[in-house]
């Protein structure tokens, strides 16, 4: 084929390209996020109705599930940037994997404590040390490690390439998450959204948990957006389209 | 039960399923600030850092003493 695509791939590299990108596609990503995230809890906490064993106990499922994936999903893309970084020393590279670590933090921070929420109505306890939240908390601590780390160096580069190696090197844990509640007997419940298959669920409540599924992917494209530009503006400082955007924003 | 009292108490479950919605909207509405706020700080330090690159070419070039030719 022509190679245009890498050309393109190239040019999108390079931070002032990725910035004006990533500028004009951020509000329509946060857009898109609030109004499917506000779709999905109209239909989670008014339309779907209460479940039979659970109540209402059980509506954390909507942000809870979603968040769950995205601390999954965000690690493996951190991943993916991180061994970019690695590999082929791209700037951007390395933007993207060491800013996706906030996002996915926050989003494992807000699994575990609704899960805390939702287990003890359900449970009788807030924690227990079972393999399925044991293996999330454990994902805490690396999104927590590569942070820490990526912060630990004076070169910001350098940095990032540590960090960008602790990151691959927790990839392991990721399949661990995901399968845990079928390799080991858990308190937490099996997977309620079955891809290949008959999911656990009715479609009154599925289809409010598969919105909120979609508006968090895009919360993360934006967030992430907005974290990359603003990294490259602390990181091409000296950079002329830094100063000229510097200039340009104090003009009132 | 009236529609909007079940809303509220969420069948008894109201202590545990509006903290959860609540720590998911702070988190991320932090998530959503820290960025633009250290956006802002990042360009006015760059801001100043040019001013005082400006003022300290101005010095140099208003000072009489003729500086030496550079190589």
């Amino acid at each position: 084929m022509s190679n245009w695509i890498p050309l393109w791939l190239h040019k999108l590299g390079s931070p002032p390209t990725f910035y004006r990108f990533a500028g004009a596609l951020q509000p329509w990503a946060m857009t898109l996020a609030l109004l499917l995230g506000a779709i999905a809890l109209y239909g989670g906490l008014v339309l779907a109705p209460a479940d039979y064993q659970q109540g209402d106990a059980y509506r954390i499922i909507f942000i809870h599930v979603p968040s769950a994936e995205m601390s999954m999903f965000i690690y493996a893309a951190m991943g993916v940037a991180a061994f970019i970084a690695l590999v082929w020393r791209i700037k951007l590279a390395e933007v993207v994997a060491m800013e996706s670590a906030p996002i996915g933090a926050a989003f494992t921070f807000i699994t575990l404590v609704t899960g805390s929420l939702w287990g003890k109505p359900m449970w009788g306890t807030w924690w227990t040390w079972d393999a399925r939240l044991t293996s999330e908390l454990v994902l805490l601590f690396l999104y927590l490690g590569v942070i820490g780390l990526y912060h630990a160096f004076e070169d910001r580069r350098q940095g990032a390439r540590a960090a960008a190696f602790l990151a691959i090197i927790g990839i392991i844990n990721v399949p661990i998450v995901h399968f845990s509640v079928n390799w080991w007997n858990t308190l937490h419940q099996g997977s309620t959204i079955n891809v290949f298959g008959q999911s656990k669920m009715s479609w009154d409540m599925l289809w409010p948990l598969l919105t909120m599924m979609l508006a968090t992917k895009f919360y993360y494209a934006a967030s992430l957006f907005r974290r990359a530009r603003t990294d490259l503006l602390a990181m091409e400082g000296g950079k002329d389209w830094v100063r000229k955007i510097a200039a340009d924003e104090a003009k009132p | 039960m009236s529609a909007p009292q079940t809303f509220f108490t969420m069948g008894g479950y109201a202590a545990y399923v509006w903290p959860a919605y609540a720590v998911f909207f702070i988190v991320l509405i932090a998530d959503t600030v820290a960025p633009r706020l250290r956006r802002r700080r990042v360009l006015r330090e760059l801001r100043a850092r040019l001013v005082r690159q400006q003022a300290r070419q101005d010095r140099a070039g208003s000072n009489s003493i003729p500086t030496p030719p550079s190589p």
